[in-house]
């Protein structure tokens, strides 16, 4: 039997690469496999860092900001935000879809680029799934508090009630409860999955007996067998594929909570798919502004290398310039459709009290991401960060720009005025980034921040057909 | 009575076990395993393990979602409360679509989740290999096969012996 198997893989080895396309490897310094465990963990098991305190309790008290503003507005009444006729979707819903959109880069990255079988997510997935996670928790706040009477927001769940009437299913908004509770409790369940391998290497490693019985807990027993992985590798297989249908459909159903009204700026056909590339952009730019300091910080240089980084740069320029084609065609339909609400419309969004809003957007997400072009723009990681985060500002402004240019002008002068938000709109804002970090620091610091027993199965030692895996001759992989 | 769980023998590489695994596969073992930190590509043919049937959990969880979507928005907002929207239909399948395809995808993701465990026994709260030191190693950088003295194949010296013809420089037995 294994005299076959060498023969065949001498016959079957390809010819060498040539020098100038071979591919940076994915884990620098050929690094064994025991190093990518002790490296990651050691994250976890190193005293607990004193930026990390700093960081904590600054991610604290804006939290609590956060939650006393949500307190100041449920017992004062939604008064208290800008929100005023003929605006009544403000900042919290423009806040929602932001959120929203930025966790979508985490499923892209763990669903679709798993089915693409593009390897260098192992590297990220784990960051990113978490960032999605806790995205989703901020954003699924801002639509409870803003039905306004938030004792009555069980309302939006199908359950029987005293009044004997049901949830009205034929509303995108309805569309959108069952939308993005999926995706948070989906999200969950494969970031779950993940870590059941990486708890259990906790768990091997653990001193302390509390360590060692919570991890044991969570890693329900993993014992890295065989038989296991080949179901945990088919679950895993169809956990992507569900969810890559899943984070094309929440975002579009966003995008119909607009779309399905009659709005001059909302009705529009191509929002689904422009909404779904914004938030892909967006969801980059947030795993780009995290990544480059956890890398550094961590000391993970030799697993997220400067082609991942490159790589997300890339997909970064590749979906800004899909928001850049969605921006100029809505232009050009609202010109082409020859009704004057609807050409208004996009000319208030350039031209009106808030063209400032619409270049900053124009800025952000469609001129500046160009720069990513350039190899040298995207290796030097100070750059890519700043402009990370310019991609969340501008997004910030496209979500502005829809929600309130489009209401604060629509058919008849007589109803128009202009939204300002106030102190609490931005105070709950603000403290929502309090509620994010505070678990993305509790994450880095209890859990495996890069999925562990993926990154290994990337490595070329992981790999039996490689010299380096064990195989005498050189194989096919090779 | 023997008190032993079985024999284990460690690999240092993904290769050296998958060549173990192939022979123990051709000698006819039922109760063995292979143990990697991370799965290995190949290792299901080289075991001789079939298909994993997670599929089939998550194809039940994503038909029930589907059904329970339509049957809910049907029942609710066109048999036991209908309120006339717009004129719209009191039920249509295009609109009641986006939640039951929502629900189809959240029962199909519990379907493949609850699937896997059930499938590997899991969650387990004890198993003999956790007890055995070395075997630490498992989810750090070693490769283990373990054959079981409940297979019916299963012979000390004669194990032993197939075991120290793959190669293996580590070859221990394992307590219940």
């Amino acid at each position: 039997m294994a005299a076959d198997a060498t023969v065949l893989s001498g016959s079957l080895s390809a010819p060498s690469v040539p020098k100038e396309l071979e591919r940076a490897p994915l884990v620098r310094n050929h690094r064994p496999i025991g190093w990518i465990s002790d490296r990651i963990c050691a994250i976890n098991e190193g005293p607990t860092p004193a930026w990390w305190w700093v960081a904590f309790v600054i991610s604290v008290g804006m939290m609590s900001t956060c939650f006393g503003m949500i307190a100041y507005q449920i017992s004062t009444g939604v008064g208290v935000w800008g929100n005023c006729h003929p605006v009544m979707w403000g900042w919290p819903i423009i806040n929602f879809v932001w959120w929203i959109g930025i966790g979508h880069a985490g499923t892209l990255i763990s669903a679709i680029l798993f089915l693409l079988r593009q390897k260098w997510r192992t590297a990220v997935n784990r960051a990113a799934e978490a960032m999605t996670i806790f995205a989703v928790m901020c954003a699924g706040i801002y639509p409870v508090i803003h039905v306004g009477r938030v004792w009555f927001a069980w309302w939006l769940f199908p359950i029987p009630n005293a009044n004997g009437i049901w949830p009205q299913f034929r509303s995108p908004l309805m569309w959108d409860v069952f939308a993005v509770s999926t995706y948070f409790t989906v999200s969950l369940l494969f970031w779950y999955m993940g870590l059941i391998p990486d708890l259990a290497v906790l768990r091997d490693r653990a001193k302390t007996k509390i360590k060692q019985f919570a991890y044991g807990l969570f890693s329900l027993g993993w014992t890295g067998s065989n038989r296991h992985w080949s179901n945990y590798e088919k679950a895993y297989l169809i956990l992507a594929g569900l969810s890559t249908p899943l984070v094309l459909s929440v975002h579009s159903i966003v995008s119909l909570d607009f779309a399905v009204s009659q709005l001059p700026g909302w009705h529009t056909t191509i929002f689904p798919p422009y909404f779904v590339a914004g938030a892909i952009f967006s969801g980059f730019g947030m795993v780009l502004t995290l990544l480059i300091p956890i890398r550094k910080i961590c000391g993970l240089e030799d697993i997220i290398t400067i082609r991942h980084v490159d790589l997300m740069c890339k997909v970064t320029l590749a979906t800004g310039s899909i928001v850049g084609y969605a921006y100029g065609m809505e232009v050009f339909i609202a010109w082409y459709s020859g009704s004057p609400y609807e050409q208004f419309a996009f000319y208030n969004r350039a031209f009106g009290p808030y063209w400032w809003g619409y270049w900053t957007m124009i800025g952000c997400n469609v001129v500046i991401p160009q720069l990513f072009w350039f190899r040298k723009i995207r290796e030097n990681l100070l750059v890519v960060f700043v402009i990370s985060i310019l991609v969340n500002v501008g997004m910030w402004f496209e979500r502005f720009e829809i929600v309130v240019t489009s209401l604060h002008r629509d058919f008849l002068p007589s109803n128009w005025a202009v939204y300002k938000p106030t102190l609490i709109d931005v105070m709950t804002y603000l403290g929502t980034f309090g509620l994010f970090f505070t678990f993305f620091l509790l994450f880095m610091r209890f859990l495996p921040v890069i999925a562990i027993s993926e990154v290994k199965g990337v490595t070329p030692q992981a790999d039996p057909h490689h010299p380096l895996g064990g195989a005498r001759h050189g194989g096919h992989h090779g | 009575m023997s008190t032993a769980y079985g024999i284990i023998a460690e690999f240092d590489t993904p290769a050296g076990a998958m060549h173990a695994a192939e022979k123990v596969r051709d000698a006819g073992f039922r109760k063995w395993d292979v143990f990697t930190p991370f799965p290995v590509h190949g290792m299901d043919k080289a075991m001789g393990l079939k298909n994993s049937k997670v599929g089939w959990f998550s194809f039940l969880g994503g038909v029930t979602g589907y059904t329970t979507g339509m049957l809910m928005i049907w029942f609710m907002n066109r048999f036991d409360y209908p309120i006339l929207i717009g004129g719209k239909p009191m039920f249509s399948p295009f609109s009641a679509f986006p939640p039951s395809y929502e629900l189809t995808i959240l029962l199909g993701a519990f379907g493949a989740l609850g699937g896997m465990l059930i499938l590997n026994r899991l969650p387990r709260l004890h198993h003999p290999l956790l007890k055995h030191k070395r075997f630490e190693l498992v989810t750090h950088d070693k490769f283990f096969l373990v054959i079981e003295t409940a297979d019916p194949r299963y012979d000390e010296a004669e194990t032993r012996k197939l075991l120290e013809s793959t190669g293996s420089p580590r070859i221990e037995l394992v307590e219940e």
